[in-house]
């Protein structure tokens, strides 16, 4: 029995874009444009995929999520405080002065299992954590989250030849798949292309969806592990700066602030989403 | 003479292992240069080969700590080091992740295979990176002992081990604890206060400098960071002279951290840093280079003269 329908995730997916612009604002700091197209694959994974909870958090066979692509920390402690791990409120200190809620995750907050924001660092970790529940035959499966851009940083394809070699079916990664780094276009920087084919030749089973969908991001964690014996790769397709209409698919929203004026507009946006949502209940 | 600091390693690590089956070895095609053939044999269920990819070595280690296992991730110390330095301070010093990071062949064992393999700048990294002990046992006992505190250590560990047959030092108390030091013999002239395969050296020395009727300390700073600050300034208060050996680089390793806090300490007294000096390595082997940077016990004998006039 899923905790919450389709609907109710997909107006949480609103109010976790509101919240992450406000405390970004707030901080007049942040990564705007990749929180907001990971917002609803964190969302579906908290809320429905994996399990963990504040009561939860320390038991040693709790199901694990770490953020490789760490700077899209916003989004995360919005779905953290939202998950009761800590006051939301807190999130007012982003970024400020001997503030916890630094710009990338730390376990100094509670909710979060490893210190990243270097980026090509949670694949090897993850593989580490499902290789660890293999040896204690424990069932517990392990998700981590990456960029795009970070695609090229090697320690990735090191974990994932590792990954198919002792065939980590626990083992799913994530690629918010938006399409732009810093710089611009993967494609222009330098291209990861064909990731399938990449992915399926390191030994994984690879899956391709919209990712911001919520629909389809519940399909495809229901059946994880697909194929047994092999790690998952999940090209979540995304829109970078989702939800508001002038951040979509513009790269300098990577880390941008929007003005007084921007960021009254995007407010008002996705109150116009959230009414339409809610207007659909029943 | 005893063995060769990394073969107890191995030995440390099998009989630590036949009690606990959490314990793992972590390797990057280095079982064989590590030792652990035989704890790979006895235990292949507490071994996990990664290949030739020190940064997923050490990420993988990371997060095995998390979730429960006591890892010692072991691989060439040249390689250890630096391949996979941000691994080893985001993944394990930041993300305090008990991993023991094994540096096997350290310093200038493979002397002769050139620059690439040497290790000696390791030190001076991790030295400053917060939340990791930098361990560099002397002798068979240290080695040992180092092993056992690693395994039960809450914080991360990086611990060096060279392929040299060892003696059995002397020590004034046969008990070790990371982070203080070993005095292996008591003097009021000059104190040598090394670190590694470079204590058996300093204590011939120091042999040769009593027969002159100089009054030699040998302290083995088995644990470089954090720096047993007592040990140094109670010897440099009694001692005329301060003499620091390692098989490392004079920059940033165990000679600056005793200079640092020498002179942060008010203390200026004759001050020497041996060690392998900021130039191309010279081609040989270990001994050969041992010899070549005058850390023999003749060539330590000399600067301590030297230091004394």
């Amino acid at each position: 029995m899923q905790k919450y329908t389709d609907l109710e995730l997909q107006i949480k997916s609103v109010k976790y874009r509101l919240a992450l612009l406000k405390y970004i604002k707030m901080a007049n700091a942040g990564h705007t444009g990749g929180s907001l197209s990971c917002t609803d694959i964190l969302n579906v994974l908290y809320n429905d995929v994996l399990q963990v909870t504040p009561d939860t958090f320390h038991d040693a066979h709790r199901n694990r999520y770490i953020q490789s692509k760490g700077h899209s920390v916003e989004a995360l402690y919005v779905v953290l405080a939202d998950m009761g791990f800590f006051p939301e409120s807190d999130l007012e200190t982003l970024c400020k002065y001997k503030s916890k809620y630094v710009g990338h995750p730390t376990r100094k907050v509670n909710g979060i299992e490893f210190n990243t924001g270097a980026l090509g660092h949670g694949m090897p970790i993850s593989a580490g954590i499902a290789l660890a529940a293999k040896k204690d035959k424990a069932d517990y499966k392990v998700f981590t989250l990456i960029g795009d851009g970070e695609l090229a940083e090697g320690s990735n394809w090191e974990a994932a030849m590792m990954a198919a070699h002792y065939k980590l079916d626990n083992f799913i990664t994530i690629l918010d798949h938006n399409t732009l780094q810093i710089t611009g276009h993967n494609v222009d920087v330098c291209s990861p292309h064909p990731i399938d084919e990449k992915m399926k030749a390191f030994g994984w089973h690879v899956v391709s969806i919209d990712g911001n969908n919520i629909v389809q991001l519940r399909e495809t964690f229901s059946h994880i592990p697909e194929v047994k014996d092999k790690p998952t790769f999940v090209i979540a397709n995304t829109v970078k700066g989702k939800g508001v209409s002038y951040m979509e698919g513009v790269k300098k929203w990577h880390h941008g602030v929007p003005t007084d004026e921007q960021y009254n507009q995007a407010v008002e946006e996705l109150n116009v989403e959230l009414f339409r949502l809610r207007s659909l209940i029943n | 003479m005893g063995k060769a600091n990394l073969d107890v390693y191995s030995e440390t690590l099998i009989e630590l292992a036949s009690a606990d089956k959490n314990i793992l070895a972590v390797t990057s095609d280095s079982r064989g240069s590590g030792k652990l053939v035989p704890f790979a044999d006895m235990f292949p269920d507490q071994i996990i080969e990664v290949g030739i990819a020190e940064q997923n070595l050490v990420g993988v280690a990371a997060g095995l700590a998390s979730a429960g296992k006591c890892v010692f991730a072991t691989s060439p110390a040249c390689f250890l080091a630096t391949r996979s330095l941000e691994q080893i301070k985001n993944d394990v010093a930041y993300s305090n992740q008990p991993v023991t990071l094994v540096g096997i062949s350290a310093g200038v064992s493979y002397g002769a295979l050139g620059s690439t393999h040497h290790s000696l700048h390791d030190v001076a990294v991790l030295r400053a990176i917060n939340n990791i002990d930098v361990v560099v046992p002397a002798d068979n006992f240290e080695a040992c002992e180092a092993v056992k505190a690693a395994a039960k250590s809450s914080k991360p560990v990086f611990i060096k081990f060279g392929k040299k047959i060892m003696p059995h030092l002397p020590r004034l108390e046969q008990t070790y604890e990371i982070g203080k030091a070993s005095i292996i013999c008591e003097g009021t002239d000059v104190v040598f206060i090394a670190c590694g395969e470079t204590v058996a050296p300093a204590y011939e020395a120091a042999m040769l400098l009593e027969e002159k009727g100089i009054s030699v300390e040998v302290i083995s700073m088995h644990t470089v960071n954090p720096l047993d600050k007592t040990a140094v300034l109670n010897a440099a208060k009694k001692c005329k002279a301060v003499i620091t050996v390692e098989e490392h680089s004079v920059n940033g390793g165990l000679g600056e951290a005793c200079a640092s806090l020498l002179m942060q300490s008010g203390v200026f007294i004759p001050f020497k840093i041996v060690g392998i000096p900021d130039e191309e390595t010279v081609a040989g082997s270990q001994n050969e280079i041992f010899g070549h940077y005058g850390i023999t016990g003749e060539g330590l004998f000399q600067s301590a003269i030297i230091l004394l006039e």
